[in-house]
């Protein structure tokens, strides 16, 4: 079996296709693992992983802190809330002290963009960027591209679109990268001051109008708008976006096609999605949180491989 | 490198019939037993078979499941490369059944042992059996020993027992080979 072309998983743009597919197998193995009666595995017993969390996660943690335990890893959880952060210790000083009790993988979310990377190249453990800033989300976009391969059979061909907030959003970011390279047509919509500007260097279609962009597409990838990166206004009101950019059910059922709806979570009932859309047939955000713990554990599992 | 032929086609065919017979022997109508192959290699064998209890001594509805070992391996991180995972299909209860391990080879016996660990997964078996094509004598490094054998081999560690099956080698054969 071939192994990852890389010892961290930083984010989707350092990974190849080759990388994507053998995530996406070995994540096929777990999901038949965590549907059985005993959900466990022993294959981690000898591995100690820290989960740090210098930003708020609810989601993220849980389905990370699973997989780790359905793998048999050693689990320890840091949120920065409690830390000594608070007293001034610098994020190589924290890390260190937690690794000097010799933990082997770290999985990490913090603020800034950069920091897992900075963090891999400081530090003697395998890391694992559980989002960094507004840069790179990488096990969200996998899981996300995973969903549409369970869903479709392949990735290949089919048109996707981000919906919302690009701007703030790791997500749409490492998503971006994980569609191309499995070789989805890859569009982004939303109002143009949440769109960066020069995206469409990355290959990506730009459209502001949701309608259009929802007739174009298979799958609608709706993000959540992060009101809390937000330093100034982009919109007039949610009021206003939501008229603009929600997807309800009577839109929907007025398009010729049948689209499927993700939302990463967590979701803004009433805001980018309704409440009949998020709950109805076509989406499958539920999957997506299921098939979250097996490609985290497809991930771990690769990346302990390699700790000799 | 060299090699020698162990057993032959017909060789391996008579093997193949007397463990389907000592398999009847003790399991008779295999009403509260089910085969297990080992993935891979004791796949074909465990398929081989229960064709051959049902085509041959008329024994219907034999249960026959597939199970990987691949997350319950000892080595881990230990061994030079990541193996790669099978599926598991095993669409019946162990609870309460006599299981039959079937490999083609044991050596080391510790794919057995992570055999056992994999199998607590889908249920307590009443027993749990083991049926090899070929036992490396000596070479144990677990206090593992086959239920049924179908022929004792003494191959030194740098030797290799390979087996073929017409399904993935066009013919039926063990071969003792020397790197």
């Amino acid at each position: 079996m071939s192994e990852l072309s890389v010892d961290h998983l930083l984010g989707i743009k350092y990974l190849n296709n080759d990388d994507i597919n053998l995530i996406f197998d070995t994540a096929d193995h777990f999901k038949k693992v965590i549907n059985r009666p005993i959900k466990k595995v022993p294959s981690l017993r000898d591995i100690t992983i820290a989960n740090l969390f210098f930003e708020n996660s609810t989601r993220t943690k849980l389905s990370f802190e699973l997989a780790q335990k359905r793998l048999s890893a050693d689990v320890i959880n840091f949120s920065s809330a409690q830390s000594s952060l608070n007293k001034g210790e610098t994020l190589i000083d924290t890390v260190n002290n937690i690794l000097s009790m010799k933990v082997d993988i770290v999985v990490m979310r913090h603020p800034n963009p950069g920091a897992a990377k900075f963090l891999s190249m400081h530090v003697d453990a395998k890391i694992i960027n559980a989002g960094d800033g507004a840069h790179e989300h990488p096990t969200q976009a996998l899981l996300d591209t995973y969903s549409i391969r369970a869903k479709y059979g392949e990735v290949k061909g089919k048109k996707v679109v981000i919906v919302g907030d690009i701007l703030h959003s790791r997500v749409a970011l490492s998503n971006i990268f994980a569609l191309q390279l499995q070789g989805a047509e890859v569009m982004v919509c939303g109002p143009k001051t949440l769109i960066p500007k020069y995206i469409d260097k990355l290959g990506v279609k730009v459209e502001t109008n949701l309608i259009k962009a929802l007739k174009w597409c298979d799958v609608a990838n709706m993000l959540r708008v992060q009101s809390e990166r937000m330093d100034i206004s982009y919109f007039p009101s949610t009021r206003e976006y939501a008229q603009q950019y929600g997807v309800t059910k009577n839109l929907l059922d007025s398009l010729d096609n049948e689209i499927t709806i993700m939302h990463p979570g967590p979701i803004n009932r009433g805001v980018e999605i309704s409440s009949e859309v998020a709950d109805s047939d076509q989406s499958i955000i539920l999957n997506q949180v299921e098939n979250g713990v097996a490609i985290r554990m497809a991930v771990i599992y690769l990346l302990a491989s390699k700790i000799k | 490198m060299s090699q020698k032929v162990l057993l032959n086609n017909k060789e391996v065919n008579i093997i193949l019939h007397r463990l389907a017979c000592q398999l009847i022997e003790k399991h008779i109508d295999f009403s509260n037993t089910v085969l297990i192959g080992l993935q891979p290699r004791g796949t074909y064998l465990a398929q081989r078979l229960k064709m051959m209890l049902s085509d041959d001594y008329n024994i219907s509805d034999i249960k026959l499941g597939l199970l990987d070992i691949t997350f319950y391996r000892d080595d881990f991180r230990r061994s030079d490369k990541l193996h790669e995972a099978n599926s598991t299909e095993i669409d019946f209860l162990i609870e309460d059944k006599n299981v039959v391990f079937i490999d083609d080879v044991l050596y080391t016996g510790r794919s057995i042992r992570a055999a056992l660990t994999a199998i607590q997964s889908y249920g307590r078996p009443k027993e749990i059996e083991l049926l090899t094509l070929i036992d490396r004598r000596f070479s144990r490094h677990l206090p593992i020993q086959p239920d049924y054998r179908g022929r004792q081999v003494d191959a030194i560690n740098d030797e290799k027992v390979l087996v073929n099956w017409i399904e993935t080698s066009g013919e039926d054969a063990v071969y003792l080979i020397n790197n």
